[in-house]
């Protein structure tokens, strides 16, 4: 059972992702800031994580550099879930080795495609 | 004395003369000028006094008193106002490159030729009978020193050949072709020259103090001696006491009349004007000439009445004691000086005196006269520097020749003085038309040559028509019965005045109609435009101190070829080539380039001309190479208010283009608001696009799930709907709070004000809070002041910033264990409420930021904790716009306290 950690500091978000990801069978994990998601990472080693880039104190792009530079923790898929939408948000996001981009407001069925996808692989 | 001992002495110091002469050019070219100093310059004057003073002074002492001195005190009384007057004049001079009285009247009355002309001419006659006055005087006191004092005969009837007169002339006219025609150019000072007169200044000086202490302490016992011997003199104590007849009057018109030769009298007129260095100079002439004059005049009366004591009843002319004394005496070294004294007085005068007066025949007659016959100035124009030159050389030739001839033939009959003072007149007769002419802009032309007309005739039949009589070139019926048999028109009884003596009446009625004319019918004329143009500037010249200022407004057409090859006729190619470069250098080379030539270069070129061949002969050659189009009165007013309104437009257009700067940097500070208001409003729109992207993600996410999975729980279906609604509601209240903010921004939100009590509005808040308070169990805390004063404020708006606050301590007080205070309080002038939530407190750094609409500034690392809205933006807002101020008072993990304060009604 693959292991899916969604960070995001809206309610609602989390409450819908863990929904859907508990539905696809996945082990869910919530974080509702940056400072917990690492902890969560360091603890459970997900394989993938949800990652909302705007949140207070620690950001998504800190959790991101995080994981992609730590050579024990690299192998994670990242796939950012985010409100920014502009071009060098993206790019900034690619840069720093997510796996995925995707902007709000999203597809959900997108969404579980993409994870879905990024597993196999 | 031995005939050529005598004539050793006088050509040892002619020769001396000549070396000073050269010394002083020679200094001149290697930059270290003798007379380039005040001192020099204040010497120089003294060329006023003559063979007149060295010897006429004593004659006149002799015969009737004291009266002798008017001729001195004039120019003293006069010297402070030279500051005023011949400083003006020198400054006119300098800007306008005059070089004679004849070219300063010309210049001034639009540089009229007549004019100068006639000027010219009225300074021959005046002035060569004066010249030969000194030649008389040389010749006297030669034949004195050499045939004894009793000698009569004097050189008179002698053959020039054998005349001393004769050579000593051609010597001075040798010496003043040399130094004083040396350039063409007449401005240029001439060094030499004004040394020689420098230094013979001092000769006379020495040798006239010498006698008189000869004479006082050698012949006599002091001052006291003479003076007492004199009292008990019948014939010379008479002269102890001022003549009662008219005496007084007579003083007044010598001195007055001395006052405008010591000015106008050419040679005065080149010592102060032309060959002035600096403007500041005459500042020492002021009061070291009245100085040198009283010296030269201190041993006057006791020499006189020392030859009337030593002579006796001999015959000797007391015109001659200065040498007669010591020669009677036989101080043979004496004598000599006391002739050389006398010499000098004579020579320097000379010398000068038919200086300016070929300056004048050349400039103002001559050249005047060949220029206006076309058909002599197109054959010799390549020669008409050389004409120029070689015509001054001769005129100066001519001129001393005239006075020999008339000092041969008509004025062995006159005394000295007479002579002057004849001379004198005639100059006064240009005072009217200068002192008019540098005061009053009125002063005309035709005023002018009236005037100086009307006076030289009346000076001509009242002063010269008798002289001529008494040498008997005219009737004597003149005299006695008047003009044509008219009593009226006796010259010493003129229109019936007597009790005048004959230089007095002379001088009253010549300036009385000179005045008369100049003043009536300049009145009565009007001036041409070049003329006007020049009593602007002579009569203002301070204004037009530089000379390029001072130009003629040109409208004609002159081509810079023609105009340049007229300069190198009279200049020479070397001269007027470094003139050309001077003006380059000043203006810049652009003339080269352009074939018609400019006011700025044609007025050079007319002034550097002027500076040669006078102003009214200048004027006559660039109009003849210039198709000068005349042009009227009106025309100029026209273009002076032009180039009025031009000033005038300038100087509004340089304000004018000051504000279009202050306004572009102004422009540019706004510029750079709008940038950075333009860069808030995208942040702006970027940052509620943002807010409005999370309740619409998660109506999509609910959505989605909602239509994928038929399959759902009752439970959570309703509980996911539920979500979709309340996430609707956020969205709906966030377009609000964006209207709202928009509303404030652009001033369309007007405050519906009330006066209120703030608890009551406080209470309301809460009462509509109330089920959701108690659905999260939160603690509710009230803690209003009772009594508080009244505020005037919008109540809906206020119930809103209380609910935003609210709402927000609601969610952020701590879940389950959530407390919430309100209070309210009363400062001195304004009512405070505070809500306090024990939620997790905000970071200091946040402080303010929660008060913005935006997220974040997208340079800082600080942001905005999502969701918070722009709730507290809006509140901001409202109790700004109430004049209240709202803050937030809180740390990390303590209670947060939002506060607001809100002005009081004042009563």
């Amino acid at each position: 059972m693959s292991k899916v950690l969604i960070v995001d500091d809206e309610p609602n978000i989390l409450l819908s992702l863990e929904f859907l990801m508990k539905k696809q069978g996945y082990k869910v994990y919530i974080a509702r800031d940056g400072a917990e998601a690492m902890d969560m990472i360091k603890e459970q080693e997900p394989e993938v994580v949800v990652l909302d880039i705007m949140m207070p104190e620690v950001d998504g792009y800190e959790v991101c550099s995080f994981i992609k530079n730590d050579d024990g923790l690299k192998h994670i898929k990242v796939i950012f879930l985010t409100a920014k939408t502009k071009p060098e948000d993206i790019e900034k996001g690619k840069e720093i080795g997510a796996d995925a981009y995707m902007t709000k407001p999203f597809s959900t069925r997108n969404l579980m495609k993409k994870v879905k996808e990024i597993l196999v692989a | 004395m031995s005939t050529s001992l005598v004539l050793i002495a006088s050509f040892t110091y002619l020769a001396l003369l000549f070396l000073i002469a050269w010394w002083g050019e020679k200094r001149a070219k290697s930059g270290k000028s003798l007379v380039n100093n005040p001192y020099v310059y204040a010497l120089s004057f003294t060329v006023f006094c003559t063979a007149w003073t060295y010897y006429g002074s004593v004659g006149r002492a002799a015969t009737s008193g004291v009266d002798f001195l008017t001729t001195y005190i004039g120019p003293t009384l006069v010297a402070p106002l030279w500051w005023l007057v011949l400083r003006k004049i020198i400054q006119i001079c300098k800007v306008q490159r005059i070089t004679t009285i004849a070219d300063l009247i010309s210049s001034r009355y639009g540089k009229n030729v007549s004019l100068g002309g006639i000027v010219t001419i009225m300074s021959l006659f005046g002035i060569i009978p004066y010249i030969a006055l000194q030649l008389k005087a040389i010749a006297t006191s030669f034949n004195i020193i050499t045939e004894g004092v009793s000698s009569n005969t004097l050189g008179n009837t002698s053959f020039f050949l054998q005349d001393t007169a004769f050579y000593v002339t051609i010597v001075l006219v040798v010496f003043t072709i040399l130094f004083g025609t040396r350039t063409i150019i007449a401005t240029d000072r001439h060094e030499g020259m004004v040394s020689v007169i420098a230094f013979e200044s001092i000769i006379k000086l020495l040798a006239f103090l010498l006698i008189g202490v000869f004479v006082t302490f050698g012949l006599f016992d002091g001052l006291s001696d003479i003076f007492s011997k004199a009292a008990q003199n019948p014939e010379l104590s008479k002269l102890f006491i001022m003549d009662d007849r008219g005496g007084n009057i007579k003083w007044l018109y010598m001195c007055l009349l001395s006052m405008l030769a010591i000015m106008f009298l050419p040679r005065q007129f080149q010592v102060a004007v032309v060959e002035n260095a600096r403007p500041w100079h005459l500042n020492r002439a002021m009061w070291m000439f009245p100085l040198y004059l009283l010296l030269i005049n201190l041993f006057v009366i006791p020499i006189a009445f020392g030859g009337k004591l030593f002579f006796g009843d001999q015959p000797v002319d007391a015109d001659t004691f200065v040498l007669s004394l010591p020669l009677s005496s036989n101080q043979t070294g004496l004598t000599l000086f006391a002739f050389i004294g006398g010499f000098s007085a004579a020579t320097s005068m000379i010398i000068v005196s038919s200086m300016a007066l070929s300056f004048m025949f050349s400039n103002n007659l001559l050249m005047p006269l060949l220029l206006l016959n076309n058909r002599f100035k197109n054959r010799y124009q390549h020669q008409l520097g050389n004409i120029l030159i070689y015509g001054r050389r001769l005129s100066i030739f001519f001129i001393l020749l005239f006075a020999y001839i008339y000092n041969k033939t008509i004025s062995s009959q006159y005394s000295l003085v007479s002579t002057g003072l004849t001379s004198f007149v005639a100059i006064a007769q240009f005072a009217p038309a200068i002192l008019g002419g540098i005061y009053w802009k009125q002063g005309h032309k035709n005023g002018a040559l009236v005037g100086i007309l009307a006076g030289f005739v009346l000076w001509f039949f009242l002063l010269i028509v008798p002289a001529l009589i008494e040498v008997g070139l005219i009737d004597a019926s003149v005299q006695q019965q008047g003009l044509w048999g008219a009593s009226w028109l006796r010259p010493q009884q003129f229109l019936g005045l007597t009790n005048l003596d004959p230089i007095s009446h002379a001088l009253f009625w010549s300036m009385f109609f000179n005045i008369l004319c100049y003043v009536g019918i300049s009145y009565l004329s009007r001036a041409s435009v070049e003329e006007h143009t020049q009593a602007e500037i002579f009569v203002n010249i301070h204004k037009y101190s530089n000379l390029e200022e001072s130009g003629m407004i040109w409208t004609g057409i002159a081509y810079t070829a023609d105009l340049t090859k007229t300069v190198v006729n009279f200049l020479g190619e070397e001269r007027a080539q470094q003139a050309l470069e001077e003006f380059s250098q000043k203006f810049g080379h652009q003339w080269k380039k352009k074939p018609q030539a400019d006011t700025q270069l044609v007025t050079y070129l007319e002034r550097l001309l002027a500076s040669t061949i006078g102003a009214a002969a200048a004027r006559l050659m660039i109009a003849s190479v210039a198709s000068d189009e005349e042009i009227s009165n009106q025309e100029v007013l026209q273009l002076v208010r032009e180039s009025q309104e031009l000033k005038l437009l300038n100087e509004q257009l340089k304000k004018q283009s000051e504000e279009l700067e202050t306004t572009g940097e102004q422009l540019k500070e706004a510029n750079q608001q709008l940038i950075k208001t333009d860069h808030l409003k995208n942040e702006f729109i970027s940052t509620v696009t943002h807010e409005m992207r999370t309740p619409l993600t998660s109506i999509r996410a609910f959505s989605e799930i909602l239509a994928d999975n038929p399959d759902l729980e009752e439970d959570e279906k309703v509980h996911f709907l539920e979500t979709i609604i309340k996430e609707t509601n956020r969205m709906e209240r966030l377009i609000n709070q964006v209207l709202d903010l928009e509303r404030f921004a652009s001033g369309q939100q007007r405050l519906n004000l009330q006066t209120l009590d703030i608890n009551k509005i406080l209470q309301e808040a809460i009462d509509s809070v109330q089920q959701v308070i108690q659905e999260n169990n939160i603690n509710l805390k009230v803690n209003f002041a009772s009594d508080l004063a009244l505020i005037s404020g919008d109540a809906d708006r206020l119930m809103q910033v209380v609910l935003n606050l609210l709402s927000n301590a609601i969610k952020f007080s701590k879940s389950n264990a959530g407390e919430i205070t309100v209070t309210s309080f009363q400062e001195v002038a304004f009512v405070r409420v505070e809500v306090i939530d024990n939620g997790k407190g905000i970071k200091k750094e946040l402080h303010q930021l929660i008060f913005e609409k935006f997220y974040q500034d997208e340079d800082q690392n600080i942001r905005k904790p999502k969701g918070s809205g722009l709730g507290l933006a809006i509140s901001k807002t409202i109790i700004d716009y109430h004049q209240g101020s709202i803050w937030v008072d809180s740390e990390p993990e303590k209670p947060t306290k939002f506060c607001f304060r809100l002005p009081i009604i004042s009563t």
